[in-house]
């Protein structure tokens, strides 16, 4: 049985937060709930689905269903880091498909902003009875040192250069510009980019997302309600995951989890890359863009920098527009994860409702991919192929 | 610059964890053991139980504390910088580890590099690599 067409994003919010001292995470999921229902026209007893990840408080549905009053027939709680809300939507039309839901809401939220933490540049331990820990933590794994270490094998393998991923921040800031939540809306150019602090070689400070507060949520129903309502039609006609590790030690930082996720997203949509008219592409860092879009087909494996470059992601200027809001590397990553706005964004473009100098022609085809968890050690990639109907 | 090596915490302790307390008793007796399968004969890191290729049962021998650098991060913003790295080892595997010991912005991918262990703060001493 194939779940294209399965389901519908009938609402999509984005928090425009970026610095919550005032909320707690439950109040932050909350208020994303209400937009999406408000986006969608639908209420909240119309809720019978909910989906969260690790980003949700305490036992994540059962706190969130309890905090919420929701009456739900289903909940999934999915955890593959920022790359959860794309699994999410899969997940959302295999239960609308098997009949357990009609009308699910998948939810993100945090506040690590305000929280002071060091995302990208602290070591956590975790929880030691995870089995890597006592073999990694010693070594001082941070977020970023473990995404250098994949532009570092790159750059070796396919000569890969920091001025090729910096134009990957330069066009996620020329259509920051544009959105007045952003964090960063100044237009960069690559010295800019190359001329930034290290962090950990070879990824610079602008090579980095942002860190922030904030969230988003979405409601996914079946066809039937998705027609009876008063919104636009994106339709979800492909959806893929694929978790990636380090493969017993035939560790290959040259590829993602892409590779595994965007088949089976690309033949359950039939459509394929050339197609795409927009696409969200997770932004943690400036490599995770880069491999994700060669891993995804839309270049061959090893030229991604020249595909990139001279500004090809910027709208209106390049083939393929890209995170037109600024994305994690401008806008936002609200929890340390960034899947789900991707996802909004993809929405925003399909519906013409991105902002309009960023709004892409006749979108009708988009791709929302997440990649979430460490991309040099254990992440997951998830792929989500969306259609204006 | 000279080489400043940082302190290094271990987590959790080696006894808590009947699977790995050979390697960590190996490593403070100053050995470095890897995990091979005795059925389909691959050797495998970080070590298991069980064979991560085939669910064989596994036997522990020494390596040869041989290999070379994968790939390759200094991190510089850290109160004392240190080189992460993938070490794929003679044997096969690749490992995380430190380069430790040596001008850190001298290293390359592709270098030969061998076994120094390093002590911790609250465990054994932990496997790290140096330039031949």
């Amino acid at each position: 049985m194939s779940l294209k067409g399965a389901g519908y994003i009938v609402g999509a919010y984005e928090h425009p937060t970026r610095r919550a001292t005032d909320k707690s995470v439950a109040l932050l999921h909350t208020e994303c709930a209400k937009g999406a229902l408000e986006d969608a026209g639908l209420t909240k007893d119309d809720i019978d689905g909910y989906f969260c990840a690790g980003d949700a408080p305490g036992l994540g549905p059962l706190s969130m269903v309890d905090y919420m009053n929701l009456r739900c027939r289903h909940v999934d709680s999915t955890d593959v880091g920022g790359s959860s809300y794309q699994v999410a939507v899969g997940h959302a039309l295999e239960s609308i498909a098997a009949g357990r839901c009609s009308i699910a809401l998948i939810t993100l939220a945090g506040r690590p902003r305000s929280e002071g933490m060091a995302t990208g540049t602290a070591t956590r331990a975790g929880n030691v009875a995870q089995p890597d820990v006592q073999f990694e933590y010693p070594y001082g794994p941070t977020v970023v040192n473990m995404y250098a270490m994949c532009a570092a094998r790159h750059m070796y393998e396919y000569g890969t250069t920091s001025e090729q991923l910096a134009w990957i921040k330069v066009a996620a800031s020329h259509h920051a510009q544009h959105n007045p939540h952003a964090m960063l809306r100044d237009v960069v150019t690559v010295e800019d980019v190359v001329k930034s602090p290290m962090v950990s070689t070879p990824l610079h400070r602008l090579d980095c997302c942002v860190i922030s507060d904030g969230g988003g949520a979405l409601i996914v129903a079946k066809p039937e309600i998705a027609k009876s309502l008063k919104r636009p039609l994106v339709k979800v006609i492909g959806v893929g995951e694929g978790p990636k590790g380090q493969m017993g030690g035939d560790v290959d930082l040259t590829y993602s989890g892409a590779r595994w996720s965007g088949p089976p997203a690309w033949e359950m949509s039939g459509v394929k890359p050339s197609d795409i008219k927009y696409a969200s592409i997770y932004d943690s860092f400036t490599i995770t863009v880069l491999m994700q879009l060669e891993d995804l087909g839309f270049c061959e494996k090893g030229q991604g920098g020249k595909f990139v470059s001279d500004g090809n992601l910027i709208s209106g200027v390049g083939k393929l527009p890209f995170n037109t809001d600024g994305g994690g590397l401008c806008s936002n990553h609200p929890a340390n994860r960034g899947g789900i706005t991707k996802i909004i964004e993809a929405v925003r473009q399909l519906r013409g409702e991105a902002h309009p100098s960023v709004q892409v022609k006749n979108c009708n085809l988009a791709l929302a991919h997440g990649t979430g968890g460490s991309l040099g050690t254990r992440h997951c990639g998830s792929t989500v192929i969306l259609e204006r109907e | 610059m000279a080489y400043v090596q940082r302190k290094i915490s271990f987590a959790g302790a080696p006894d808590t964890n009947p699977e790995t307390k050979p390697f960590w008793d190996a490593c403070a007796a100053g050995k470095f053991l890897i995990r091979r399968c005795t059925s389909c004969k691959k050797a495998h890191w970080y070590p298991r139980g069980l064979c991560p290729f085939c669910f064989g049962t596994c036997a522990w021998e020494e390596g040869s504390g041989k290999g070379k650098i994968y790939s390759l991060s200094v991190m510089k913003r850290a109160e004392v910088p240190f080189a992460m790295a993938y070490v794929e080892l003679a044997e096969g595997p690749k490992m995380m580890t430190n380069i430790v010991d040596c001008d850190l912005d001298a290293l390359k991918i592709g270098q030969d590099v061998k076994l120094k262990f390093v002590p911790t703060e609250g465990g054994p001493p932990v496997p790290m690599f140096t330039p031949v």
